[in-house]
């Protein structure tokens, strides 16, 4: 049985401050998955995948991942990129920090 | 502990000017990541999950207090105000921004220390026995040999490109804290007919493939130690694998071609090098290095304050307990600083914990800090009558933790938490157990015992050579544990064996717990160790206990 093709996003982290990042409808990054462009066919994610690729001075380390489509937005399917949009377990570091900032 | 000199300055100056540059050209865009990445390997600069990562060296694990303030500083500037103290004896910072890292770099370089060699293909930080110098149980202090090998392998020409990583450590004691069997090259200082020298070990390693050193040569004169060393570091660089990440280390070079070939061929690479060095040169740079490592003078203090202390304070008397070691000087004891309270990160120390220590450092501790790749801190030569007071200090700062070398003392890599390799997480799972066994006030009674806890198969928390070795891995998306017992990373250096399935995350610490409990039910009486039980009894009520309840409770 072939394996489910899911949705993806590329995501990356901030050249500067190594945050994670995704890229976003408008083709920027964002800091939230919620707002990451889903990519739903191969050749799509593969173009985008290579314009993220060439914004050297921009990000570092892009890939594409998969995600889950909810109604409250795209969803990490891998624990690591649940740990990854979520920051570390042991303080609230990183986007916990920025969250509670902005909330 | 060693001075620069204006050579090692004008050296670190010249190499930090060149990193801010190649900073500056990845920023404008003028170097690519690809090109990047090797340049910010070589200066310790890591891109982890959330952040970049800073690893910063810490010679042999040897600090004064002027360089821990300028830590603590820099963790107040640039980072989020603490810092990780790792199982090399480094420290790392979680979240420097690559703007900030030139400005951290010299702000380093003011108390010399850098980040050179902490990551990439190169000889890394060498490590040592953190209670040097100071251990009753010493033959010799390993610092100025360790010192030595950095100057020789820093920036070294010919080994900036090895098949893998190399990391050597070196004691001065028959007692091993060093791990030395567990590394590309331990030394052992011994003295034979009186000549000072080493036993060399070579190809020990954890990892992926976790092996305990062989012997290369049982006595090396010490005025043959870089001649050699170089032989070794550069037979591995020409027989080492290149094709195979995971069989390039000097273990697999061991393993594949035989102790005997390598052993040949290092003798005769030795041979034809020894030679070219300049060993009164040598000999006259290491006397220089050890005039810097001269033991301080140590008075004779009265024992009253500590006498009546341990009587009076129960507190006192359970950190007396366990983290105090013998010094030499009857007089004087070592301090173990637990840097793992209950609940907390192992290895972490915010800013005001370090500025306490440097505090501490200069007013009881002759102006030494030493960090144990077992992340803690050492104050080495304190008088016995100022325990009471340096334990009172400590204790405002949350580091009168009394659990040296107890269940809650974990080691614990960062695990998927912060690294960008891990599979598994190890932090929360240390402080669960930490918490667990404290909540049960168990941990005292169950004595001696060292878990000690990796996010993946590299094995960075030592795992192999845990009493209790925790793996954390990804087993289709979900993290997953597998336990190992009765590993020993002493001069009786052994593997852990694993036990069986592993765990789910949720399931761990219960896992944990009842291999704790039969260790408890079945010991002869409180002086054995949950590691001699082990030796004693074998895997199987230990198997038993894991999986046995296990199995009853399955659907």
């Amino acid at each position: 049985m072939p394996r489910e093709t899911l949705p993806q996003v590329v995501t990356a982290n901030a050249l500067i401050e190594g945050d994670v990042v995704y890229l976003s409808a408008d083709h920027g990054w964002t800091r939230h998955l919620q707002q990451a462009l889903v990519l739903t066919n191969t050749t799509d994610a593969e173009i985008a995948l290579a314009e993220a690729d060439s914004r050297i001075s921009e990000v570092v380390g892009c890939y594409l991942t998969d995600v889950r489509v909810t109604a409250s937005g795209p969803q990490p399917v891998h624990f690591r990129e649940d740990f990854r949009r979520r920051g570390p377990s042991n303080y609230a570091h990183g986007k916990q920090a920025a969250a509670a900032t902005a909330a | 502990m060693y001075i620069y000199d204006d050579f090692d300055h004008a050296f670190l100056t010249e190499r930090n000017r060149q990193f801010r540059a190649q900073v500056q050209r990845r920023i404008d865009g003028a170097l690519t990541e690809d090109e990047f990445k090797p340049l910010r390997l070589m200066n310790g600069l890591y891109l982890q999950l959330h952040a970049y990562m800073l690893r910063v060296a810490i010679p042999y694990g040897s600090l004064n207090p002027h360089q821990m303030r300028k830590l603590a500083a820099i963790a107040d500037r640039f980072d989020k105000g603490y810092g990780h103290f790792t199982t090399r004896q480094n420290i790392q910072y979680n979240w420097p921004r690559l703007s900030d890292v030139p400005d951290i770099l010299d702000a380093l370089a003011e108390v010399g220390l850098h980040a050179i060699q902490t990551s990439g293909n190169t000889i890394r930080n060498v490590t040592s026995d953190h209670f040097a110098g100071a251990a009753a149980d010493e033959i010799a202090d390993p610092r100025p040999v360790a010192e030595l090998i950095r100057q020789w392998s820093t920036d070294h020409p010919e080994f900036q490109f090895l098949p893998r990583k190399f990391k050597v450590a070196v004691t001065g004691s028959e007692i091993d804290r060093a791990v030395t069997r567990a590394h590309d090259i331990g030394l052992r200082m011994l003295r034979r007919n009186g000549v000072p020298g080493f036993e060399v070990i070579v190809g020990g390693g954890l990892g992926r493939t976790p092996m305990i050193g062989k012997v290369l040569r049982d006595f090396l004169p010490v005025a043959d130690l870089l001649p050699y060393l170089e032989a070794v570091v550069a037979t591995y660089n020409l027989l080492g694998r290149r094709d195979n990440k995971y069989k390039a280390r000097i273990k697999i070079t061991v393993h594949e071609n035989g102790i005997e070939r390598v052993r040949d061929l290092v003798e005769a690479r030795f041979t034809e090098i020894a030679p070219q060095f300049d060993a009164a040169a040598t000999a006259a740079q290491l006397a220089r290095i050890e005039t810097m490592f001269k033991a301080p003078a140590l008075h004779a203090t009265s024992d009253l304050a500590y006498q009546a202390a341990y009587s009076a304070d129960p507190l006192f008397r359970a950190w007396a307990d366990t983290n105090l070691h013998p010094h030499r000087d009857a007089d004087h004891a070592i301090v173990t600083i637990s840097l793992k309270a209950h609940g907390e990160t192992p290895g972490d120390a915010t800013s005001d914990q370090m500025r306490l220590i440097a505090d501490l450092a200069e007013a009881y501790g002759h102006g030494e800090i030493r960090i144990s790749h077992e992340q803690n801190v050492i104050l080495p030569h304190v008088a016995r009558a100022d325990l009471p007071a340096v334990h009172k200090a400590l204790r405002v700062q949350g580091l009168a933790t009394a659990n040296v070398g107890l269940i809650s003392d974990i080691i614990a890599c960062p695990g998927m938490d912060y690294c960008a390799l891990a599979t598994a997480r190890s932090i929360p799972v240390a402080q669960e157990i930490a918490t667990h066994f404290d909540a049960l006030k168990l941990e005292h009674d169950i004595g001696p015992l060292k878990i000690k806890i990796s996010g993946c198969i590299n094995a960075c928390g030592h795992h192999h050579v845990g009493h209790i070795g925790i793996l954390g891995l990804d087993r289709a998306g979900v993290e997953y544990y597998q336990i190992t017992l009765g590993g020993d990373g002493t001069e009786d250096a052994h593997l852990g064996e694993r036990t069986g399935p592993g765990f789910a995350y949720d399931q761990i610490v219960p896992a944990i717990d009842r291999i704790v409990r039969a260790y408890l039910h079945q010991r002869i009486d409180r002086n054995e160790s949950f590691l001699e039980a082990y030796r004693r009894l074998g895997a199987a009520p230990f198997k038993a206990a894991l999986y046995e309840s296990e199995a009853a409770n399955a659907p």
